[in-house]
């Protein structure tokens, strides 16, 4: 392992993704990646009282659910990173309390799921872990909740408004091989604030640090968009997906092949109506859990570039009129 | 990368970038649900008039009447529907102000009847008693000076 | 039915076009101005707080009923109002008494009506 470039971490012993579990809400079942997820749930309590117990049950089955899969004893699994949007990110610490784990909680807003896994494989490839699982969750209602309004409140949601997915998506992570993608490099991005103030326009509050992070990967692999079959950010929806084409095309690089957003391809925009598209912890963690994994496994796709972002904000610094700056976090996964 | 393009540049690019809000249409179906509400508390009122009651009670009535219809399809999950398609048809009247006294006390109780329901039922409403009021008492003040 | 008789039609169609134009004045200050839903109620409660205390917001009552009275700005008239008559019975403490009294059908039908929902109903995700 060692640092290369300006901010990115070279993985030369490879971290292998063992297994990967998707849980997903009633909207996201109706979505066109609906066949994809492990379990779609068709009620948003799942049988709970609160929205935020249900939340916390999502990540606790599917993090059961990975360990399962990855064919490994819980007490095989070194070490637990995870988190989530509510405050003091409740979810994962209340889901997983009972996982007996050493568990370390992460926040990077909407970019957790990157940034769980970035720390998880460098725990890995630094020989301080064999095997770590990393899980985010996310939950349209309790989110709305705590940032938005009641859900039962009369109001219009603005044309650029997202949805966040109800939802939770996990990995193991692995120094042994079974025949698994693996991850490479590890960029943490740059907090980058671009004086957005519209928290109904968290797409384009966040677009600038995908771009940071993106164009900043490029630089220190030497690698170029061309190389990756697949560039995929988290939660940009469709106002953000089209800033980031702009502007690293601006800066030389031409994203416009095989660039797409989660946020864009969960929802079906004209018949679920979710605005400019899907957001939250588990958007990229559904989609590249669920979706972008199996297609890595059946190499459909080869390399992918997987950018989380994140827009660090809360429901106060909002009503005190702060601006939103955002983050993003990128790996590459490969799979020869 | 530097931030080559300023706040404000960003601004003006974003705000080219993101697509408006459908304005006629909003305004259109805010127009006849908006009046449609109104014109239900002209009939109530036509029917108070009509049992001779007293006219400042008929207002009452009228107010009283929406906030009940205004809550039942809350508490039927209806009125967001409403709201969603009417925008401020449906905010403006009194049934809008229902609704944002009757919707966090749904969303809150799961925090309990005193802390929940209580503490947290005037989080979208309460500016609007508190402006209220305190216009109403200075316009009283004033008034009581002349 | 006499009931139907008794009703004044051109002056519920006054108040439908009054109402339905509130509430296009509420829409475009929501699409234009970004202003929240709570902002709005603010800014037509006082406005109506202040055309009332001008006597200027009877006019649109006398005009359209209903159409003038619904809207969140008849409420602000009405607490307005209230102080100013209770003021001229009582002397300044009416201030403090006369709006409060004027809407208390109205305000405690809302926290009843509230308190009954939250007890019978819970909030269902918006499926659309």
């Amino acid at each position: 392992m060692k640092k290369i470039g300006s901010q990115t971490i070279q993985l030369e012993n490879k971290v292998y993704i063992l297994s990967s579990a998707s849980i997903v809400g009633p909207k996201e079942s109706e979505g066109p990646l609906a066949k994809h997820f492990d379990l779609c749930l068709d009620d948003e309590f799942w049988g709970e009282k609160t929205w935020e117990k249900a939340e916390s049950k999502i990540i606790k089955e599917c993090v059961n659910m990975v360990v399962a899969k990855s064919g490994l004893a819980s007490q095989d699994i070194d070490l637990c990173f995870a988190g989530d949007l509510l405050n003091q990110c409740i979810s994962s610490c209340f889901g997983l309390r009972s996982l007996n784990i050493p568990f370390i909680g992460v926040f990077g807003a909407c970019s957790t799921f990157i940034e769980a896994i970035s720390l998880g494989s460098v725990f890995i490839a630094g020989n301080a872990a064999k095997n770590v699982v990393c899980a985010t969750s996310s939950h349209f209602c309790s989110a709305e909740k705590q940032f938005r309004y009641p859900l039962e409140l009369g109001n219009q949601r603005p044309p650029t408004a997202q949805w966040t997915v109800t939802g939770s998506g996990s990995v193991v992570l692995s120094t042994s091989c079974d025949n698994s993608p693996y991850v490479t490099y590890v960029t943490p991005g740059k907090i980058v604030d671009m004086g957005i103030k519209d928290a109904n326009n968290m797409g384009a509050a966040m677009a600038m640090s995908a771009v940071d992070t993106i164009i900043t990967h490029f630089k220190d692999t030497g690698r170029t968009p061309d190389f990756y079959d697949l560039i995929l950010t988290g939660d940009l929806g469709y106002i953000g997906k089209e800033i980031v084409i702009e502007n690293c095309k601006k800066e030389g690089y031409d994203l416009s092949n095989n660039y797409n957003d989660c946020g864009v391809l969960i929802f079906d925009k004209d018949k679920q109506d979710t605005h400019s598209g899907g957001s939250g912890c588990a958007c990229i963690a559904t989609v590249f859990s669920g979706y972008i994994y199996k297609l890595l496994k059946e190499k459909e796709i080869k390399k992918v570039l997987l950018v989380a972002t994140g827009a660090l904000t809360n429901a106060t610094t909002s009503a005190q009129g702060e601006s939103i700056p955002g983050i993003a976090h990128a790996i590459s996964v490969e799979f020869e | 990368m530097e931030n080559k393009i300023t706040p404000q540049e960003y601004e003006e690019y974003v705000e080219k970038k993101s697509p408006n809000s459908p304005i006629l249409k909003n305004c259109f179906n805010a127009f006849w649900v908006g009046g449609l509400i109104c014109t239900i508390g002209q009939f109530i009122l036509e029917y108070c008039k009509y049992i001779n009651l007293d006219t400042q009670i008929s207002y009452t009535v009228v107010s009283v009447v929406l906030i009940f219809l205004s809550a039942f399809l809350t508490a039927l999950n209806i009125f967001n529907k409403i709201g969603k398609f009417a925008g401020a048809g449906s905010l403006v009247p009194i049934t809008g102000f229902a609704n944002s006294i009757v919707s966090p006390a749904m969303e809150y109780k799961s925090e309990g009847y005193v802390l929940g329901v209580g503490a947290k039922m005037f989080t979208v409403a309460g500016p609007v008693l508190v402006y209220g009021i305190s216009t109403s008492v200075i316009v009283g003040i004033i008034y009581s000076f002349f | 039915m006499d009931f139907i008789n008794s009703i004044d039609w051109s002056l519920v169609l006054k108040c439908f076009i009054t109402g339905g134009l509130m509430c296009i004045i509420g829409q475009i200050l929501i699409d234009k101005t970004k202003l929240t839903p709570a902002r709005v109620l603010v800014i037509f409660v006082t406005t109506g707080g202040i055309l009332g205390a001008l006597g200027i917001y009877q006019h649109l009552i006398d005009f359209a009923g209903a159409g003038a009275t619904v809207p969140l700005t008849g409420f602000g008239n009405l607490l307005a109002k209230g102080a100013i008559q209770e003021v001229q019975t009582n002397g300044l403490i009416g201030a403090f008494i006369g709006g409060t009294k004027a809407a208390a059908g109205g305000i405690a039908a809302a926290i009843f009506f509230g308190y009954i929902a939250s007890l019978i109903s819970k909030p269902k995700i918006k499926k659309q």
